[in-house]
């Protein structure tokens, strides 16, 4: 490691030497002690390196006081890396009695120093502003003097930090509800403008291209089958062997088959899929279009005379509609396919009986209840995924939480949307 | 300035702005916005950054909905029009986005191709022989079947004004073309520009703060400023350099340069 870092030592000291030949240090730099510098490139602040073989007197602040003048002698070297001890000491001393009337520094034995001896003064300096002591500057260095003055050159913009106010618990409570409310509201209007949209399609008017529908109908039908296909056969076996664990006191294993094919098909399949799709495709159609909306590609849609809603919202929903049932046709057999393992494998049920008992079990119109309700779920989810990607803001981070945004809504929706069918099932005894 | 014959309604009213103000929610932006656009002109919008020059381009184009005041095209307002006419007027606009804005899941061609495709009856040849003469137009002759993530920035954006260009608008707006390009693209951009205007007759509208690119293309503009959140200047850039007495715009136009130091102003 040695050679290395003695190599990096050197460039190190060869560029402060040109930093400091365009005068952007100041003061001399003694060896080693370079890396502790930090450089300002185009994007970032490149943070000094944490370790360093210079040892350095720490900073410290010594009162003396005159009359009705206080004065602050700076020593050491002050450094972002030592904590800052004096500043709360100091502080507090400025307060005990007697009240001093004016402040003075007194900087000839100070050492080096970065922005924590900035962000001392300014705190020395706000200390004394709200109890009208007065500050004499002159014997502070004199880049302290340009910058505090720099970061004084333009007053402080009142509006712009309440809005970071901390607000009440209640509030806090309150502003959630509304936003809750709100953002039901705007997804019956979006799911209003869906409809009209649709409307539109169905009447030969709307206009988006096939290709981007078949596109998505792969990505949310055939590309989906590997995840639906793992998620369901495990759900159709944890049924399975929730019930026979039951079902076995009595000697009914045999009802396991009753139970999976009834359990899957009427809710199950559709619920499980419904959850899957909202986190795979859901959250995609989110990101995309809130990329869209960040890259302004969205607009450049509408200002075109093309409504996004036609050409984006409606293939995606049209997809995801046309994909569900049979998702979840495909998911209720493969879950069936879970749960005869069970029976066959750990109960020893004979297949055929397994399946002729699961068979007869098996409605038309659980199953038909069942594609139903992954339909309605799919249009929720495809819906939601939507909303959320053209409400998204103008940054990269605001991508990340419309796709998060995105689930939570379809999620819940789909709970919701459950609860009701299962109310209205019971209310028409089916 | 060449009069050019072949267009007739030049110097003619083309947009107006009428007492536009605009807001985000109850914070007002700019208020008091009154200027007119003639057909054929080079219009500036400009002002220092955060001002609000951006949001009166989206308010043009009707991203944005006024606060109060309305924006008439050709006398026809752009503000109350219904859904279908607004849809007929936004026909005749094409844009060009600060990043470019192309569609990311198309090539070159199909970006440039899709209004064509939306709003004529071209067969899909001809449609891809506009596209192609709209690309070589911006130096983009051999990327039709590219996509948007393969080309650099600077050829994303001659790619995009391809696309605005694409069905031959009467007005085009463009927000900070030449930023991010190099000194040499943002005056071959410059050239396009005038070039675009001499040759289709369009009413340029352009987003900008490069002091070059305002003088070599400019003969109207508006100055927003953020202060006193309305307009304090309009006219042709170089008649408000030798006459605005208004020391704001003097600053501006002359990069503060002469007279006293330029205080920062909260950006
Ligand atoms: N969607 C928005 N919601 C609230 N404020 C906005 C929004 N968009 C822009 N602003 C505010 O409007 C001001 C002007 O923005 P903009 O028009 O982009 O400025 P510029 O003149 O640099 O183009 C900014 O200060 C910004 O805070
Ligand atoms: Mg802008």
């Amino acid at each position: 490691m040695r050679p290395l870092r003695s190599g990096l030592e050197s460039r190190l000291e060869k560029l402060c030497f040109n930093l400091r030949r365009m005068r952007v240090f100041r003061h001399p730099v003694e060896p080693f002690a370079c890396r502790r510098y930090g450089m300002l490139t185009r994007n970032a602040f490149i943070a000094p390196m944490a370790t360093s073989i210079h040892i350095a007197a720490p900073p410290g602040v010594t009162l003396t006081r005159s009359a009705d003048t206080l004065t602050l002698h700076l020593s050491g070297e002050w450094s972002m890396r030592h904590k800052g001890a004096a500043t709360a000491r100091t502080l507090s001393s400025l307060d005990a009695p007697p009240k001093p009337r004016r402040i003075e520094f007194e900087s000839s034995d100070l050492g080096e120093w970065d922005t924590s001896l900035l962000t001392f003064f300014e705190r020395v300096l706000d200390h004394c502003r709200t109890r009208g002591i007065e500050v004499d500057r002159s014997g502070l260095p004199p880049g302290v003097q340009r910058l505090l003055e720099l970061a004084e050159a333009v007053p402080e913009k009142k509006d712009a930090r309440a809005a970071a106010a901390r607000e009440s618990f209640l509030t806090r409570i309150g502003n959630a509800t509304i936003e809750a409310l709100r953002s039901f509201d705007e997804f019956l209007d979006f799911f209003g403008r869906v409809t009209i949209a649709f409307w539109r399609l169905l009447r030969g008017k709307a206009r988006f291209r096939t290709s981007d529908l078949m596109i998505e109908i792969q990505d949310c039908g055939a590309n989906a089958l590997g995840i639906v296909t793992l998620i369901s056969y495990l759900v159709g076996i944890i049924l399975a062997f929730m019930g026979a664990v039951q079902l076995q006191q009595f000697g009914a294993q045999i009802y396991v088959a009753d139970l999976v094919s009834i359990g899957v098909t009427r809710d199950m399949g559709a619920m499980m899929t419904a959850i899957i799709m909202a986190g795979r495709t859901g959250a995609a159609f989110a990101a995309a279009l809130g990329t869209m909306k960040v890259t302004q590609e969205i607009d450049a849609l509408a200002t075109m005379g093309i409504s996004p809603l036609e050409f984006l919202v409606l293939p995606r929903v049209l997809a995801l509609v046309l994909m569900m049932p049979l998702l979840c046709l495909y998911s209720d057999f493969v879950a069936i396919l879970g749960g005869t393992t069970i029976g066959v494998g750990m109960l020893g049920i004979n297949f055929t009986v397994f399946v002729h008992e699961a068979a007869y079990a098996t409605t038309m119109t659980n199953v038909l209840g069942g594609l139903f309700k992954g339909t309605v779920y799919g249009a929720l989810i495809a819906i939601a995924g939507c909303l959320r990607g053209f409400q998204c803001g103008d940054s990269s981070s605001a991508v990340g939480d419309a796709a998060t945004q995105s689930v939570v809504m379809s999620v819940v929706l789909i709970v919701c949307a459950c609860g009701l069918f299962a109310v209205i099932f019971n209310i028409l005894g089916i | 300035m060449a009069e050019s014959p072949s267009h007739p309604k030049r110097g003619t009213p083309h947009i107006e702005a009428r007492n536009l103000t605009m807001a985000f929610g109850s914070f007002v932006l700019m208020r008091d916005l009154n200027f007119v656009v003639r057909h054929g002109d080079i219009f500036i919008i400009m002002g220092g950054s955060g001002c609000g020059k951006s949001t009166l381009l989206r308010h043009m184009i009707g991203l944005l909905e006024p606060a109060a005041g309305e924006i008439l095209y050709d006398g026809e307002n752009f503000t109350k029009a219904r859904p279908e006419q607004r849809e007929m007027m936004l026909r005749r606009f094409g844009v060009l986005y600060q990043s470019g804005a192309l569609w990311s899941s198309m090539t070159l061609a199909e970006n440039v191709g899709l209004p064509l495709e939306e709003f004529t009856d071209l067969s899909r040849e001809d449609i891809r022989e506009v596209a192609s003469l709209k690309l070589a137009l911006v130096g983009l002759k051999g990327f039709e079947d590219f996509y948007p993530s393969q080309i650099s920035g600077g050829m994303q954006k001659r790619a995009g004004l391809a696309r605005a260009m694409a069905l031959d608008p009467e007005v085009l707006f463009f927000d900070e073309p030449s930023a991010g390009l190099d000194p040499i693209s943002s005056r071959l951009l410059d050239d396009l520009i005038l070039e675009l205007r001499d040759s289709l007759g369009a009413t340029i509208v352009v987003v900008t703060h490069e002091l070059a690119s305002i003088f070599t293309i400019g003969n109207n503009s508006v100055f927003l400023d953020a202060q006193s959140r309305t307009m304090i200047a309009h006219g042709d850039p170089h008649e408000l350099l030798a006459h605005c007495d208004n020391p704001v715009v003097h600053r501006f136009l002359t990069r503060g340069e002469d007279g006293e130091k330029v205080s920062r102003p909260h950006g």
